[in-house]
C-alpha cells in the first residue's frame, strides 16, 4: 500500500511537468494547428536560464524566495525566446501548409539543440538546489520538499491560466482565435498580437517545466528536452489536442503510467511506453479524452 | 422500376446540431434532378452523404438497390457515382491531361507491379487510356492545354476539368455541386447546354445543387426542395414555381429569383 | 525490346558492377564515401516516395533502415560461419539474401506502422514514425540476442561498389516507374488531395500503404548494405537524427523531385566528411538551411524547369 502510494506521488509530481510542457503544445496547436517541435527545446532552455542563474549570474539559490525569483527568471526568457521563435520562423510561414510549417519547427528544433551544445557545452551539469531541500516521512511514504514545489508550482500556475484563458479580454480572443481564426479576424482581434501571447504563455510555462524538471534530476544536459517533450506531446493527443484541461489530465496520466511501469521490470521500455500509448489513442480514440472531432469541411 | 438513386429518410446530426432531417428523395435512370434550398439548407451536406464523406446518421441510401451503408468514398464511386465540388478540388500540381488520367483509375487493369515490368500490354492499356483521355478534352475543348497544370487555368475551365474529370470514372449518376457559382450569364448558358449535352451524350443520371434559379429551372425535369435540412416540396419546375412554401421560404428572399 | 527506362537500369548495373571489378586499386577512402554516396541515394528516393510523391511524412526512416541493418548483419553472422559460406565463395548468394530478407521484413515494419497510423494527417503521421522510430532503437538496446547496448560488431565487409550502385539503380528505377503510370499518377493526386482522390475511386489507404511498404523495403536493403560496409551496428546510429539526414535530402531536393532528391543524396553525403571538420557547426547549419529553405525556396534547392514533371 505505502509501495503504491510511492508511486502515486512520484508519478504525479512527474506528470505535473508534462502537463505544463503539453499546455504549451496544446495552446499553440489551438491557434496555429502545427506542432510546435521546438517547445521541448524551450523547456531545455528554461532548464539552463536557472543553471546560469545560480552559477554565473550569481542568483543565491536555497530559499524558497530566491527558488521562485529564479523560476519567474526562467518563465521570463522562455516568454521571450518562445515570440521570437515565431516572429523570425513561424510568422512567414502563415497561410503554408503544415507540412512547411513542421518542417520548419523540426529546423527550429535542431538549432537550438545544437546551438545550445555550442553555448552550453555538451557534457550533463549538474542542477544546483535552488529551493532549500529536506524530506518528508509519513506512513512509509518519502515526500521530497522538491516534488511538493513542483506540485505547488504546478497547481498555481495551472489555476493562473485558468484565470487568464477564461477571464481576461486577452484569453477570450485566445479562444475565439481557436474556435475560427477567420471569424475571430472579422470581429477586429488582432491574430498576430493573440498568437505572440499564445507563444509566450506557453513557452513560459515550458521554461517553468525546465525549472522544476531539472531540480528533481541530477544533471541537465542541450538534448534533455527531447524525450520529456515527446511525452508532453503524447499528452496533450491524448487530453485532446486543443483542449487546455485535457493537456493537463494528459500530462497527469502520463506521468503515472511511466512512474508505475519504470517500478516493474518492463523499466528499460519505459520510454517506449508513451509511443505505444501514442499509438493506441490515435487508432481507439484520435479525438483524445476530452477533445472533439473536428469534421473536416468538404 | 426501381430508383437508380433512393434517399430514405436520411438524417445527421454534428454533435447537437441537425444538419439534414428525414429527407426522402429519389433519382431516376437517366433523369436531371435538382436540389434547391436556401444557404445552409443541407443540400451538400446531402452530396456528402450519398458520397460517403459523411455517414448518416440516420435512414438509408440506395443506388441500383444496393445500400451505400459502410462504404468508403471511392467504394461509392466504383458503384457509379461521381461528384464535382462547391469549391473546385483539382489536383493542383498536376496537369490537365493526368487530372483526368487519374481518375480513369477504376477501369485499370493493370496495377503498381505493371508499372515496374512495364510489358507490351501495360504500354498498350496506357495508349488506350491515353486516347480515352484526349478524347473527353477534345469534347469539352481542352486539349490545348492538356499539358498545363491545373491550377492555371481559368476559372471557367477548372469547372469544366472537374466535370470530365468525373466523366473519366464512367458514372452512371453524376453530382454537380453548384457548378454555376462565379460564372457570368452567358457562361451560365453555356454551363446549361453543357449539362444537357453530358446528360444525351453519356446517358447518365444528374443531381444538379444550384443556387442559381435560372439554371435550374431551365434544365431540370423533378426539383427537391430543401430548407433547415427538411425537404419542404418536390415537383417539376412549373409546380415548384408556384409552390408557396417555396416562394416563402426561397423564392420570397432571392432577388434573382425568376 | 526492352523499354528505355530498362535498358538504362540495366546499362546502370552493369556499369556498376564493371567499376566495382575494377575498384581493387581505388582509393579506400575515395570508395567509402563512394559506396556512402550510393546507401543515401537509396534512402532519400524511398523516403521521397512517401514524403515526396505521396505527401506523407515520415519521421522514421531510420528505424526501417534499422530493421534491415539488424536483419541481414545477423543473417551474415550467424548463418555465414555455421555453414562456411564464406570458403565456398557463397556469399554471393547469402549477402544479398539477406538483403532482401531484411528488405522484406522492413516492409512488414512499414505495413505494421502505416497500416493503423495512415488515417492520420501530416504532423500526427510524423509523431507516430518518430515513435516507431524511438520504439525500434529501444527495443534494440534491450535484446542481448542482436548485442543490446553495445551493439552489433564483425558484421562481414559485403557491401562493395556493385551492391551499392546496383541497389541505388534499382530504387531509382522503382520510384521512376512507379510514379510514370497511370497507377502511379494516383500517388501524386492523394499528396494533394485526399477528398478529390477518393472521389476519383482511388482507394487511398492502398496507396499510402503501398508507399509506405516499398520505401521501408528500400530503407530496409540499405540498411543491410550499410552494416555490411561500417562492419558493426548500434542502435543509436538509427535515432531521430539520421531520420532527420534524410529528410533534409529530399526537402532540399525538392519533395517529389527525382533528379533533385538524387542531386542532394549525393552532394550531401559527399560533403559530410569535409562538413564534420566544423564539428557542432555541421548541425547548427543543417538547421539554418531547414528553415530558410522553408521560408525562401520551399520547393527545393536543386529544382529547375528542365526537371520539372512531364507526361508519359
Amino acid at each position: 500500500m505505502a509501495e503504491l502510494l510511492q508511486q502515486l506521488i512520484n508519478g504525479l509530481s512527474l506528470g505535473a511537468i508534462y502537463a505544463l510542457i503539453a499546455l504549451g503544445y496544446t495552446m499553440v496547436y489551438g491557434v496555429l494547428r502545427f506542432i510546435n517541435f521546438a517547445h521541448s527545446d524551450v523547456f531545455m532552455v528554461g532548464a539552463f536560464v536557472g543553471w546560469y542563474a545560480v552559477n554565473q549570474w550569481r542568483i543565491p539559490s536555497g530559499t524558497i524566495l530566491s527558488g521562485l525569483l529564479v523560476l519567474g527568471l526562467a518563465m521570463g526568457v522562455c516568454a521571450l525566446l518562445g515570440v521570437t521563435i515565431e516572429k523570425l520562423a513561424y510568422k512567414p510561414l502563415r497561410n503554408r501548409s503544415t507540412l512547411t510549417v513542421l518542417i520548419t519547427a523540426i529546423g527550429v528544433s535542431l538549432l537550438l539543440q545544437n546551438a545550445g551544445q555550442k553555448v552550453f557545452g555538451a557534457n550533463p551539469k549538474a542542477y544546483p538546489a535552488l529551493f532549500p531541500t529536506s524530506q518528508f516521512h509519513f506512513a512509509g511514504v518519502m515526500v521530497s520538499s522538491n516534488q511538493l514545489v513542483v506540485l505547488v508550482v504546478t497547481i498555481l500556475l495551472l489555476g493562473g491560466l485558468h484565470f487568464v484563458v477564461h477571464h481576461t479580454k486577452i484569453g477570450t480572443a485566445m479562444r475565439a482565435v481557436s474556435f475560427n481564426a477567420t471569424a475571430a479576424s472579422l470581429v477586429g482581434i488582432h491574430i498576430d498580437g493573440v498568437i505572440s501571447f499564445t507563444f509566450a504563455l506557453g513557452s513560459a510555462l515550458a521554461g517553468a517545466g525546465g525549472v522544476l524538471y531539472a531540480i528533481n534530476y541530477p544533471s541537465i544536459d542541450p538534448f534533455m528536452g527531447t524525450m520529456p517533450g515527446l511525452k508532453a506531446f503524447v499528452a496533450a493527443v491524448l487530453g485532446g489536442i486543443g483542449n487546455l484541461p485535457g493537456a493537463a489530465l494528459g500530462g497527469l496520466l502520463i506521468g503515472l503510467v511511466e512512474t508505475f511501469v519504470s517500478g516493474t521490470r518492463a523499466s528499460t521500455f519505459r520510454d517506449a511506453i508513451a509511443f505505444a500509448i501514442l499509438i493506441l489513442i490515435l487508432l481507439l480514440r484520435p479525438a483524445g479524452l476530452l477533445g472533439k472531432l473536428r469534421v473536416e469541411k468538404v | 422500376m426501381a430508383a437508380l438513386l433512393q434517399l430514405d429518410q436520411i438524417t445527421i446530426r454534428f454533435g447537437g446540431l441537425t444538419a439534414v432531417s428525414e429527407v426522402t428523395a429519389t433519382v431516376q435512370t437517366g433523369e436531371l434532378v435538382g436540389l434547391i434550398g436556401p444557404n445552409g439548407a443541407g443540400k451538400t451536406t446531402v452530396f456528402n452523404m450519398i458520397t460517403g464523406v459523411y455517414q448518416p446518421s440516420g435512414g438509408r441510401i440506395q443506388f441500383r438497390g444496393r445500400s451505400t451503408a459502410g462504404l468508403r468514398p471511392f467504394e461509392i464511386t466504383e458503384l457509379g457515382i461521381a461528384r464535382t465540388f462547391q469549391n473546385i478540388r483539382l489536383f493542383p500540381s498536376l496537369s490537365v491531361f493526368d487530372n483526368v488520367r487519374v481518375a480513369f483509375h477504376l477501369h485499370l487493369k493493370h496495377a503498381a507491379i505493371h508499372s515496374l515490368s512495364r510489358g507490351p500490354k501495360f504500354h498498350a492499356e496506357e495508349e488506350e487510356l491515353r486516347e480515352a483521355t484526349l478524347g473527353l478534352l477534345k469534347i469539352f475543348n481542352l486539349e490545348r492545354v492538356q499539358n498545363e497544370p491545373a491550377k492555371s487555368l481559368p476559372y471557367g475551365d477548372q469547372r469544366r476539368l472537374e466535370i470530365i474529370r468525373a466523366l473519366a470514372t464512367r458514372p452512371q449518376l453524376l453530382l454537380l455541386d453548384e457548378p454555376a457559382a462565379g460564372m457570368n450569364p452567358a457562361e451560365k448558358v453555356e454551363l446549361m447546354r453543357l449539362i444537357q449535352f453530358i446528360r444525351d451524350q453519356f446517358q447518365l443520371a444528374i443531381l444538379l445543387v444550384e443556387h442559381d434559379m435560372k439554371v435550374v429551372m431551365g434544365v431540370c425535369q423533378r426539383i427537391h426542395v430543401l430548407e433547415y435540412g427538411r425537404k419542404i416540396a418536390e415537383g417539376t419546375p412549373q409546380q415548384i414555381r408556384a409552390n408557396p412554401a417555396v416562394i416563402a421560404a426561397y423564392l420570397g428572399q432571392e432577388s434573382t429569383a425568376a | 525490346m526492352l523499354p528505355r527506362s530498362q535498358i538504362l537500369l540495366l546499362a546502370s548495373l552493369i556499369l556498376a558492377g564493371v567499376v566495382s571489378a575494377f575498384s581493387g586499386n581505388m582509393d579506400t577512402y575515395f570508395l567509402d564515401v563512394a559506396m556512402g554516396v550510393g546507401i543515401s541515394v537509396v534512402l532519400a528516393s524511398s523516403l521521397n516516395l512517401i514524403n515526396g510523391f505521396t505527401g506523407q511524412f515520415s519521421l522514421g526512416h531510420a528505424g526501417f533502415m534499422a530493421v534491415g541493418a539488424y536483419t541481414s548483419a545477423m543473417i551474415t553472422t550467424t548463418l555465414g560461419p555455421k555453414f562456411g559460406w564464406s570458403q565456398l565463395g557463397l556469399q554471393w548468394v547469402l549477402f544479398p539474401a539477406s538483403l532482401l530478407v531484411g528488405g522484406l521484413l522492413s516492409a512488414l515494419a512499414g505495413l505494421a506502422v502505416g497500416a493503423p497510423s495512415l488515417r492520420l494527417k501530416g504532423d500526427y503521421l510524423a509523431i507516430v514514425t518518430l515513435g516507431f522510430g524511438e520504439i525500434i532503437k529501444v527495443v534494440l538496446q534491450n535484446v542481448e540476442a542482436v548485442g543490446g547496448a553495445r551493439g552489433l560488431v564483425a558484421v562481414p565487409g559485403h557491401t562493395n561498389l556493385f551492391w551499392t550502385f546496383g541497389t541505388a539503380a534499382l530504387t531509382v528505377y522503382v520510384v521512376w516507374a512507379l510514379m510514370n503510370s497511370t497507377y502511379g499518377r494516383g500517388f501524386l493526386a492523394v499528396a494533394d488531395d485526399e477528398v478529390a482522390a477518393e472521389a476519383m475511386g482511388l482507394n487511398t489507404t492502398r496507396y499510402k500503404i503501398i508507399a509506405f511498404a516499398v520505401g521501408s523495403f528500400f530503407a530496409g536493403i540499405a540498411g543491410g548494405l550499410y552494416a555490411h560496409l561500417k562492419g558493426y551496428l548500434n542502435p543509436t546510429g538509427f535515432d531521430f537524427n539520421k531520420s532527420i539526414e534524410i529528410v533534409i535530402m529530399v526537402i532540399l531536393g525538392g519533395m517529389g523531385k527525382h533528379v533533385g532528391v538524387i542531386v542532394a543524396a549525393v552532394v550531401l553525403t559527399a560533403v559530410q566528411e569535409p562538413l564534420r571538420q566544423l564539428g557542432d557547426w555541421r548541425m547548427i547549419l543543417y538547421a539554418l538551411i531547414l528553415i530558410l529553405l522553408m521560408i525562401l525556396r520551399p520547393q527545393g534547392l536543386f529544382v529547375w524547369p528542365l526537371w520539372t514533371k512531364k507526361t508519359t
